[in-house]
């Protein structure tokens, strides 16, 4: 088997603040193979966000990140800036969370997704546009030749996050991270954006990175889960073995925090009560033995590390899994 | 975008019929009696009474603005009673000094500020950033006559390389001309450079943590494209805004800069008009010099509509 496309090794980000150091990102290991889906789930503030920025080597000035990001045979970390620009926008793209603010407002449609191309592959302006109109009638933008002539705030925000998909997709990347790229939508468009990133990741042939704080987003459409708490990945499994059998209390919440059609009117949400444990001081024990219901003394005593489920892939930090008989459906 | 410019144009008439009140009661409220200026100390009072009544003087203040008014609106802005010359005659003989004073000095201010302020907002909070920041508070502090001597004393006491003072007009003598300006000029830019350089770096900072910024690095954009393309001009109102309200003012001229270097501009104009008591001049020139400001606003409030499509488009 060949080597992964993306390997995550023992990654950890830290950001100073004025109270301490926070740790954004503990000791993540993940890989990622070629033309595969990964779908990095967790709530605010768990380090999802940080974590692929980590790997697009866009963390703020004044991060600091050890570990290392292999990415088709090269470490991003200590890759110099030119040959990572060059890598950039090519082989590793990204939509980000808000298509609102992601793209230049005093641009034009044209010129942002032009520029990309023209950065990367050796096109004359008349073919970096035709690719342009070719790409925008991919991501299901109607008349696509007028478009280029148009500036952002003249689409709404369901087109702006295709054609931010459309500059992602431009160059033919290896790699999609999408950050969060339906939460700033609305809820009628968000199905639409999720089934054009399968579609083209399906046709292109490219790995892709789901970020997301809703596991009912990445539930059909991810091969393989990482459920992130606190900076740290809590369970990882194939995403069927995961939703068959999960072991982490964590997941089991976030599960049931998704409302469900079935169940009756004004049935309150069983949200996971309290907040994530403050990152600039780590707890001695789980992070999420706090919140936990199955908390019991060796929780608040030690961090349990991943280790291997039954099912083959399925990874997990808990010192008192789930068992099957004790599940209950919430 | 012609909707956009009239309905820009409409807030621009009330202004100027404020700016003409103002003029006039400034002109108006100082204090001494103008036929006294004119007849001098040996007048009789039948002679002040007469040339009073002859000059409107004895009319109601709201009859005189109007009257005054209605002269201006013919283009009639009245004639200094020194000289005998027109207002209009007066300020087309001194405008173009100022004009290219008010160029040159814009030119080499932006040419300073702009790239210092990229520079710095490039690496914002590095040494570059806290020496020039530093360096340009030190420069907004120094007055323009300081700045002007130091230089006079540097560029033409010293080092014999730029004249002093004076003035030939660009149609007799290009370079000549160019020389007698470099250092009013550059006395005014060294003024100016700072307050661009500050307002460019702090828009410019404040535009890099954009998410359109971070996309374009993720894009593998060149750091040059980003700064010069993605950056700029989504930062440049506010310097737009400044440069806008500093030609204006130096359209007016600069009274002691002109002054230093013996420019035949504008500034000079006044300071003459002040020194004579010649109120008409004054209130002319002060007119003039206020329209072509508020002009020079309402063609920056234009230059938005380009930068930004948004307001072009009316969505902000």
């Amino acid at each position: 088997m060949s080597a992964p496309l993306l390997t995550i090794e023992d990654v950890a980000v830290e950001l100073p603040t004025p109270r301490g150091n926070l740790r954004a990102v503990d000791h993540v290991d993940l890989s990622l193979d070629a033309g595969r889906t990964l779908g990095i789930v967790g709530e605010s503030g768990c380090g999802k966000t940080m974590l692929s920025r980590a790997v697009l080597q866009l963390l703020p000035k004044k991060a600091k990140l050890t570990g290392r990001v292999m990415f088709d045979g090269q470490d991003l970390v200590r890759l110099d800036a030119e040959r990572l620009r060059r890598l950039r926008g090519r082989d590793l793209a990204v939509v980000f969370q808000d298509p609102m603010t992601s793209l230049n407002p005093v641009l034009t449609i044209g010129t942002q997704l032009m520029e990309t191309i023209q950065e990367h592959l050796e096109l004359d302006a008349s073919a970096a546009k035709a690719r342009s109109i070719e790409l925008l009638a991919a991501v299901g933008i109607p008349a696509p030749e007028q478009r280029l002539a148009q500036y952002p705030h003249q689409c709404s925000g369901g087109m702006r996050q295709r054609i931010a998909i459309a500059i992602a997709l431009s160059c033919e990347p290896k790699l999609l991270i999408a950050d969060e790229p339906t939460t700033a939508l609305d809820v009628t468009i968000q199905a639409q954006i999720l089934d054009l990133l399968a579609r083209e990741q399906r046709r292109r042939h490219m790995a892709m990175i789901i970020i997301t704080h809703d596991l009912g987003v990445v539930a059909g459409r991810a091969d393989e889960l990482a459920v992130m708490y606190a900076g740290r990945v809590v369970e990882r499994a194939p995403t069927p073995a995961l939703f068959k059998r999960m072991h982490m209390p964590y997941t089991e919440a976030l599960l049931a925090a998704i409302p469900k059609l079935e169940t009756a009117p004004h049935t309150p949400l069983p949200a996971i009560s309290g907040r994530p444990p403050d990152p600039t001081r780590p707890l001695k024990g789980c992070s999420f033995a706090p919140r936990c219901r199955y908390a019991a003394g060796r929780c608040h005593e030690a961090k349990p590390e991943l280790k291997s489920a039954e099912m083959p892939g399925h990874l997990y930090a808990c010192f008192h899994p789930i068992q099957m008989s004790e599940r209950t459906d919430a | 975008m012609v909707a956009f410019v009239a309905r820009r144009f409409l807030y621009v008439v009330p202004v100027l019929l404020a700016v003409s009140l103002l003029t006039f009661l400034i002109a108006s409220l100082l204090p001494g009696d103008l036929a006294y200026v004119i007849l001098g100390d040996q007048a009789t009072p039948e002679n002040l009474a007469a040339l009073r009544r002859d000059m409107g003087l004895d009319q109601p203040l709201w009859w005189r603005y109007l009257s005054w008014l209605g002269h201006v609106l013919q283009g009639d802005l009245g004639r200094s009673f020194r000289t005998g010359q027109t207002v209009l005659q007066a300020v087309a003989e001194r405008i173009p000094v100022s004009i290219e004073l008010m160029l040159l000095a814009e030119f080499i201010g932006l040419l300073i500020g702009v790239p210092l302020a990229i520079a710095c907002a490039a690496r914002a909070g590095g040494a570059f950033d806290r020496f020039m920041t530093g360096s340009a508070f030190g420069m907004l502090s120094m007055p323009s006559f300081l700045t002007a001597i130091l230089l006079i004393y540097l560029f033409a006491v010293e080092l014999h390389w730029l004249p002093a003072t004076g003035y030939v007009p660009f149609t007799e003598e290009p370079l000549g001309n160019l020389r007698f300006f470099v250092l009013p000029a550059l006395t005014l830019a060294l003024a100016e450079w700072p307050g661009i350089m500050r307002v460019l770096r702090s828009d410019m900072i404040a535009t890099l943590q954009e998410d359109y910024i971070a996309l374009a690095k993720a894009k593998g954009l060149k750091p040059s494209r980003i700064l010069f393309v993605h950056a700029l001009k989504p930062s440049s109102l506010t310097l737009v805004t400044v440069t806008g309200i500093n030609i204006g003012r130096l359209l007016g001229g600069t009274l002691i800069v002109e002054s230093i270097f013996a420019l035949p501009g504008i500034g000079r104009l006044l300071v003459g008009a002040i020194y004579t008591r010649d109120l008409v001049i004054l209130q002319g020139v002060v007119l003039l010099v206020a329209c072509g400001f508020v002009i020079v606003n309402f063609i920056v409030d234009m230059l938005y509509a380009v930068l930004d499509p948004r307001i072009r488009h009316g969505h902000a």
